[in-house]
């Protein structure tokens, strides 16, 4: 092949090493203007709670500070991050109004001199906070009983109504994706066993070495540029424009290089505050998380919990499966229902399932929100449907491997969201695979293909 | 207080506060590119620095302490254009990703070829304990680094 092509099948070298290594390659913490002020945030000290008063008296008299930002300040300050696509309706604000759902979210935006009278100030403003129980359990938040955190009256995103961007508007919705296909109560009353299993995967934060890091700067005819370390410029434009109420093309997002992303850096969850900011005192305003923020207040890899109920012929066949997903989303939407269809959708894996019921729950808690990592929403299903798969075989007492061939896809088949599987190379991988891995498999196994 | 030192090779004259660090002062103040902000207390090795030919971490140490010193960091390595040995192992090696570990990997790594030509394996993951990378995995940096190693 490498003789065919210039390019396929060789090694070409990353356009950036050579900055890298000579230190060159510019970062957005290196941008700097004149006349350029530096923002903190007043945190929240409790996951959940009213907002009584906020006193930004003594802070304001500190030598140093230019302005003390608020709620009233966002000229449209409800927005939801994937409006783009449809998804809504909006529940997160710029700047909190009268509540606050996580702690850590940012209450309001010391801009001053430098970073330190900034952070000195922030800590002289008062906010009175009446402490609300939170919500922080996914199962607990679906009880009945449950403390309710979002408006429509119920810890759950409504999927099915035009809010999750790929249903119509008007239609009744539901607090949970659904994916059925076939009978999956007969196939589990037919089964010769049925297998349970119950998978959890924690929040993990992405930890970039870079933490965020953003410089919006306000430019003639009420237009911004915005210097920011993000994966995703369109998103930060059309968040940006949203909560500022101007076009779109008023706003150049300049993205530079970003040290490391994972993920961790799709959601606009900051530069709106430093446009909002910059807006507000006409000046280029900076604003750097320090290590801690990016622990506590940046995204994470959602919580999930994933239950199956497989049921099983004693051949050796998948018959059926009964799954439930909650995925939490933390205090605000984001892009978690995208999250929660892709994983639903895929709750079979790459192997044949006749009969299915899935459901998938995107869950809010008093935490702070998740959204994208590597792999988003497929990590977590493959980690359970793979534990699950080993957990099968070994109920019918037969090596997993062969489990998984018999089961995998076959060309022709229909997966349980009704597509055609036409691109099944299951079986041909695994042979590959265990021919690296050294591992031996019985000549019925290798004799087997996707086609057929 | 108003310093004065040597970095990369030239001298600097800077007035500073007493609390503040040598990080700031080189990427706030002197608009230091390769010099990176990561922890601010370190644990990560992306602001990592050579004050007189050692390693430090400039989120740690005070500005005042450099001065009369000599500070140097990774965009003086390359002479001319030409790259030292270690970063042409780092190219070649494809070890760096995102990049932003890169400059502190590579002076941990010089100072301690300076100090120790043919590291052992686990006197090489001692000096990069303080080092970290979230993109690569640390393989093609040990990779890039054996390389460099005479052995």
């Amino acid at each position: 092949m490498s003789e065919q092509f210039s390019i396929v099948g060789k090694p070409i070298m990353n356009a950036q090493l050579l900055g890298h290594v000579t230190g060159s390659t510019q970062y957005v913490d290196e941008i700097s203007f004149p006349g350029m002020l530096w923002m903190k945030a007043v945190r929240s000290p409790v996951p959940r709670g009213k907002i009584r008063r906020i006193d930004t008296s003594k802070a304001e008299k500190l030598p140093g500070v230019v302005r003390i930002i608020t709620a009233k300040d966002v000229p449209n300050n409800i927005h939801v991050n994937m409006a783009a696509i449809g998804i809504g309706p909006p529940d997160e604000p710029v700047l909190p109004e009268d509540e606050v759902n996580y702690k850590g979210e940012a209450i309001c935006l010391v801009v001053a001199k430098d970073e330190e009278t900034a952070a000195k100030a922030a800590e002289m403003v008062e906010v009175e906070i009446e402490e609300l129980p939170p919500v922080l359990d996914m199962e607990e938040a679906l009880k009945p009983s449950a403390p309710v955190i979002k408006k429509w009256g119920m810890n759950a995103f409504i999927f099915g109504s035009g809010m999750d961007g790929a249903t119509r508007p008007g239609r009744p919705g539901r607090p949970l994706f659904l994916v059925k296909r076939g009978e999956v109560e007969i196939a589990l009353k037919q089964a010769d066993y049925v297998v349970e299993g119950s998978y959890l995967i924690p929040p993990i934060e992405h930890a970039p070495i870079e933490p965020h890091v953003c410089v919006a700067k306000p430019e003639p005819g009420q237009r911004l540029t915005i210097y920011t370390t993000t994966q995703a410029p369109y998103f930060v434009r059309d968040n940006v424009a949203t909560i500022l109420n101007i076009p779109p093309s008023n706003i150049r997002v300049v993205a530079p290089a970003v040290g490391g992303g994972f993920g961790g850096k799709v959601d606009p969850e900051f530069e709106m505050q430093v446009a909002v900011a910059a807006m507000c005192v006409g000046r280029p305003v900076k604003w750097r998380w320090t290590r801690e923020e990016e622990f506590t207040i940046s995204t994470t890899r959602p919580a999930v919990k994933i239950e199956f109920q497989d049921a099983l012929s004693k051949d050796g066949l998948i018959l059926g499966r009964k799954a439930r997903l909650l995925h939490d989303s933390g205090a605000y939407t984001r892009t978690s229902p995208y999250g929660v269809i892709k994983a639903t959708v895929n709750l079979s894996g790459p192997y044949y399932i006749p009969n299915v019921h899935y459901e998938g729950y995107c869950v809010y808690t008093n935490r702070q929100p998740s959204s994208a990592m590597r792999g988003y929403g497929v990590f977590e299903f493959s980690y359970a449907v793979e534990l699950q798969m080993e957990r099968d075989a070994k109920k019918l007492g037969i090596d997993s491997w062969e489990f998984r061939f018999k089961n995998a896809y076959r060309n022709g088949q229909v997966s349980a969201t009704g597509k055609l599987i036409d691109d099944a190379y299951l079986i041909e991988v695994m042979k590959e695979a265990v021919a690296l891995a050294g591992v031996s498999l019985p000549n019925h196994l290798l004799q087997m293909s996707s086609w057929g | 207080m108003r310093i004065r030192f040597r970095l990369d090779g030239q001298s600097v004259e800077v007035d500073v506060k007493h609390t503040e660090t040598l990080l700031r002062v080189l990427k706030d103040r002197l608009g230091v590119g390769s010099v990176h902000f990561g922890c601010g207390e370190g644990s990560c090795g992306a602001c990592i620095v050579l004050i007189d030919g050692r390693p430090r971490y400039s989120c740690l140490t005070l500005a005042g302490y450099v001065d009369g010193k000599e500070v140097s960091t990774v965009a003086a390595l390359a002479r001319d254009g030409e790259l030292t040995e270690i970063q042409k192992a780092f190219v070649e090696n494809n070890a760096a990703q995102c990049g932003y570990c890169t400059p502190g990997m590579i002076l941990i790594v010089r100072a301690l070829l300076e100090k120790n030509p043919s590291p052992s394996d686990e006197e090489l993951f001692d000096a990069l304990a303080g080092n970290l990378c979230r993109c690569t995995g640390y393989v093609p940096i040990i990779n890039a680094i054996r390389s460099v190693i005479k052995r």
